[in-house]
């Protein structure tokens, strides 16, 4: 039985987590660092320890500080979240061993999924389409094996993800730098400098399936998401079902990720990613984990991932097959960053003065923040996922582009204006995009000029603010009214 | 506290006549305020603008705290008077809150007739120094005006309570703390001078401000010297050399900045601390007091159901339901503030005047603010009555509202007359504030009694020398007094001559009373002495 949940995670995706929870009447716990201790995720769980400083190896990336929490707080599981120690096949093995449930696959598949070499072989061998390139570590003549496989081409980190530890090579010149540049990256963020090469898709969408299986051998999977809307290697829009993509095309690919599933045991959520060109489809890696985009999956199918990991690993077995699985409608994510696309995404780190979230039909607002709230650069600079729902594409864009506009951040830049010019786009509504896409239109974006008559409205707000001094020595005063009282009006 | 039960029914057919009645003269009175807040004629509000100058309300506006309320004093001062030349009688006046404080603010409309005082315009300026004595609050003066009105300075100037008084007022003001600021922003001739050269602390406008005892004129007859008035009396002078004021502003804008500067460093002291509950809106519609309100003012209904919509949560404790039933009694919550309410409900008999002093007593005691809610045709007469004495009750009630130094407030709601108007104190018995209904209608007697009296007196003469009056010819004779007292008992005519400080939306009735308790409680709350009461 799971009675009580240590997520070990912060942000958006705790709350996430720790809602499940909640509505499944699981009790949780959260962990925190220190500079984390007022964050929603700390004040929406039952319980809260904190394990440590803002640096995420002195605490979310530490083991033993998480599985003691655990322990100590009489937790039975523990949900990973995304990224932190999701993806880290000797986390789940020690938590098994600690006598508590890793909501999430096995600590082998994890491992075997997460080494990019491996995974890929084992793929091949299952007869999954996989990218050309070098079979496993990199050894021998490197560049008679990258005129095999052909310019361009790309190096990566056999360990990583998220767009860390990539390299595109346009020609043999730059393959030592490029390699040598790689090789550090990899080093730094994942520990591991083993890399691959394999053929660079000039112009591929990034298209992916989201497979759900249980403990008992049933594996589904529900439907694609496009995520070929990318900055610096890293989704920010996301949508279900892919624009691209054919019934039968979907069918295939849909069949290709249970297949890939089943090749390497999986169970619990997991995402099999592939790029998509001309018609033919490559699997890229498989994500043991969570996604951060599982929310437009779940508006078009009505599954509840979340939910389900827990059921999963609790041994449940999956109550729905293949065939009860239909996409309804149209889905799409938003992420909303502290960044300044204007200025290579950099990260704008600062404190939020105010948030007004969108609200409506079909508007889900997955939100780890709250105002007053400080954004340090210790952490992944998301703030909030907006997701919406309509019954077709245009409308979803539509929908997506009036929440944008009603979605309120004051005190630090957000990437919101960038997100609107996205579902503005004329390429982007019609669906003629690849994971180019924002190199291509918008390489030079700026924040759009304010209106001066908006600026000065809002100096006059701002004016007005300052002078209006309510009546403080009373409790209630009718002198302290604001809204001008006149006699007869 | 037990919430009144109100018998009212919106459907009925009185309930519709009176709505449309209400409607129809609370119209004409916005129509009237309009006209008079608009200022001096649209030519001369044109070229007051072109001078880079703001009108009066408008100063008024960027004075107080922004988009908190201003009480406006007396907006129909003048109404009717003076070939309706003055509106406001060329004098903004009201209380507002600058920095949370609340002040009087006494502004000079300089569009109509250059902001000249004419006798309502002094009257008007010594009201409102009165209230700013009575409830301490500081006083600030947006001085542009030409000084008297000379054509009336026989009305204006020699007087107690004329134009000099306007000085002796800032003088014991300042000596009680209570702080005079004066702010020119344009001329101060004559004795208009003395505001500014008064105040405690005094900013003028560069190029708009002046203040000179004899401006360039009187100076070139007097002596022959040639000067333009900025050299004369111009902000440089006053501030560099004369110091006859203490800070230049460059503008308008820049001046009230100051002001509110001086406002926020006078220290002031807490206000009177009442028992303030949380305010609640009443549990009857408001709006439905337009239902109620009768066109006659000599129809009876019951006033209990003016205060179910006037006090919080229409909570009502009552004191002496049952004895002196022709006056209402009892303690009450208006948005926040308590307070004890004295309304008629008939004519006053000899236990409705014992009830009201006993129950102005308890107040006093207990330092509860009063409401009286005047609506009285006057005392009971007859041989009964005035062997029973009613005249030594009625005059306990007097002495109990003459002596109660508890904040007073004074809403007449229908009829204000006679020795009613007395006991339940009217203007002469210094309410802190004292509005009118449109409704409502003040004289001696009623036009009907006043007529009355005098057509049985004209017949006891005829009838002494043997003669008896036509019907015609008692018709002629009342005619003109029903006319008369038609005009005078009217609300705008006693407005216009500040036997009240403004007619009122009764719908404002709730807030106006809260600001003025709220206001009253910057003076502090003094234990109260009565008189000899005759018994």
């Amino acid at each position: 039985m799971i009675n009580r949940i240590l997520i070990a995670n912060r942000g958006e995706i705790a709350c996430r987590i720790i809602r499940a929870c909640n509505e499944m009447s699981i009790e949780t716990v959260a962990v925190y660092s220190d500079v984390d201790s007022d964050s929603p995720h700390v004040l929406m769980a039952d319980q809260a320890v904190e394990i440590g400083p803002a640096n995420p190896s002195e605490s979310y990336l530490n083991f033993d500080k998480i599985v003691d929490a655990a322990l100590k707080t009489n937790a039975d599981a523990i949900h990973p979240g995304y990224g932190f120690l999701s993806e880290n096949g000797a986390f789940a093995k020690y938590v098994k061993e600690s006598g508590l449930v890793f909501i999430g696959p096995d600590a082998t598949t994890i491992k075997s999924m997460g080494d990019k070499a491996e995974s890929k072989q084992m793929m091949a061998d299952a007869g999954v389409p996989t990218i050309p390139g070098s079979d496993g570590e990199l050894t021998g003549n490197i560049t008679s094996l990258a005129r095999d496989i052909g310019y361009p081409l790309m190096v990566k980190a056999a360990a990583g993800g998220g767009g860390k530890g990539m390299r595109v090579v346009r020609n043999e010149d730059e393959l030592d730098s490029s390699i040598e540049a790689a090789k550090n990256e990899a080093r730094n963020s994942f520990g591991n400098d083993t890399l691959i090469l394999e053929k660079f898709l000039d112009n591929p969408r990034h298209i992916e399936v989201q497979i759900l299986g249980d403990q008992n051998g049933n594996i589904v999977h529900l439907y694609e998401r496009e995520c070929s809307i990318q900055r610096r290697h890293q989704k920010i829009i996301e949508e279900s079902p892919s624009p691209a993509l054919t019934n039968k095309f979907r069918n295939k690919m849909g069949e290709a990720a249970v297949k890939a599933a089943k090749a390497a045991n999986y169970y619990n959520a997991g995402t099999v990613e592939f790029l998509y060109q001309d018609g033919e489809f490559y699997f890229l890696e498989m994500n043991t984990r969570l996604q951060v985009e599982h929310g437009v999956t779940e508006m078009v199918c009505g599954i509840d991932i979340v939910k389900w990991q827990i059921r999963i690993a609790k041994g449940e077995s999956l109550t729905f097959s293949q065939k009860d699985i239909k996409q309804r409608g149209h889905s799409i994510e938003c992420r909303i960053y502290a960044e300044d696309p204007s200025r290579g995404f950099l990260p704008t780190p600062g404190v939020i003065r105010k948030m007004i979230l969108p609200e409506g039909p079909g508007v889900r607002n997955d939100v780890g923040v709250s105002e007053a709230q400080e954004i340090t650069s210790s952490y992944d600079p998301l703030l909030a996922k907006l997701v919406v729902w309509d019954a077709d594409r245009n409308s979803a864009i539509q929908r997506m582009d009036l929440a944008l506009s009603n979605f309120i951040i004051l005190g630090l830049i957000t990437n919101q204006p960038f997100l609107r010019d996205i579902m503005k786009n004329d390429s982007f509504q019609k669906a003629s995009f690849s994971t180019n896409f924002i190199d291509e239109h918008f390489k030079d974006w700026d924040f759009p000029d304010i209106d001066p008559k908006v600026l000065a409205l809002a100096l006059l707000g701002s004016k007005t603010s300052q002078i209006h001094v309510s009546n403080t020595t009373e409790s209630y005063s009718p002198w302290s009214n604001n809204r001008g009282w006149r006699q007869g009006i | 506290m037990s919430i009144i039960q109100s018998k009212h029914n919106s459907n009925s057919e009185e309930a519709t006549k009176n709505r449309a009645f209400n409607q129809k003269i609370l119209e004409q009175l916005r129509q009237k305020i309009e006209l008079h807040s608009k200022g001096g004629r649209t030519e001369m509000v044109e070229r007051h603008k072109e001078r880079g100058k703001l009108l009066a309300r408008e100063r008024i506006d960027e004075l107080i705290d922004s988009d908190t309320p201003f009480l406006e004093l007396s907006t129909l001062a003048a109404h009717g008077l003076y070939n309706d030349e003055v509106p406001s009688a060329g004098i903004v006046t009201g209380i507002g809150v600058v920095h949370g404080r609340e002040v009087v603010i006494i502004a000079n409309d300089a569009t109509v007739k250059g902001g000249t005082y004419y006798p309502l315009t002094v009257k008007k300026h010594l009201r409102a120094q009165e209230i700013a004595q009575e409830n301490y609050l500081p006083c600030i003066y947006l001085v542009d005006s030409g000084g008297a009105f000379l054509p009336m300075q026989d009305e204006v100037f020699p007087d107690r309570e004329h134009f000099g008084r306007i000085f002796y007022n800032q003088s014991q003001m300042s000596a009680k703390g209570i702080a005079q600021i004066a702010v020119v922003m344009g001329s101060c001739t004559a004795g208009g001078a003395y505001v500014p050269a008064m105040s405690d602390e005094t900013i003028i406008v560069k190029k708009q401000g002046t203040i000179f005892l004899g401006g360039p004129p009187l100076v070139k007859a007097a002596t022959g010297e040639e000067v333009d008035s900025e050299d004369l009396g111009g902000a440089d002078v006053h501030t560099r050399r004369s110091g006859v004021a203490d800070h230049y502003a460059l503008n308008d804008s820049h001046a009230i900045e100051i002001a509110r500067d001086i406002v926020s460093n006078l220290n002031r002291s807490p206000k009177f601390k009442l028992n303030i509950k949380e305010p609640e809106d009443p549990i009857y519609n408001p709006e439905e007091l337009y239902e109620i309100i009768p066109e006659d003012s000599k129809l009876p209904y019951d006033v209990k159901e003016i205060i179910a919509r006037l006090v919080d949560g229409s909570k009502f404790h009552e004191f002496k339901a049952n004895y002196g039933k022709t006056i209402v009694c009892g303690f009450a919550n208006i948005m926040g503030y308590p307070i004890g309410i004295v309304a008629n409900n008939g004519v006053l008999f000899s236990e409705s005047s014992l009830k009201a002093t006993h129950f102005i007593e308890m107040c006093c005691q207990r330092k509860v603010p009063l409401v009286f809610l005047q609506n009285i045709v006057g005392f009971m007469v007859g041989k009964d009555y005035e062997s029973g004495g009613i005249a030594k009750d009625g005059a306990k009630m007097v002495m109990a509202v003459s002596n109660a130094k508890v904040p007073k407030f004074t809403v007449v709601i229908g009829g204000s007359f006679g020795a009613g108007n007395y006991g339940m104190c009217g203007r002469a018995y210094q309410p802190r504030q004292m509005w009118m209904w449109p409704n409502a209608r003040i004289s001696v007697m009623g036009g009907e009694q006043a007529a009355d009296v005098l057509a049985t007196i004209k017949q006891d003469q005829f009838k002494s020398k043997g003669k008896t009056m036509t019907k015609l010819e008692i018709k002629k004779l009342r005619d003109p007094i029903l006319e008369k007292y038609e005009s005078e008992g009217n609300p705008y005519y006693s407005t216009a001559r500040l036997w009240d400080d403004g007619i009122i939306d009764p719908m404002d009735t709730r807030m106006i009373l809260a600001l003025g308790i709220s206001t009253s409680l910057n003076a502090p709350l003094e234990d109260t002495d009565f008189g000899v009461f005759r018994m």
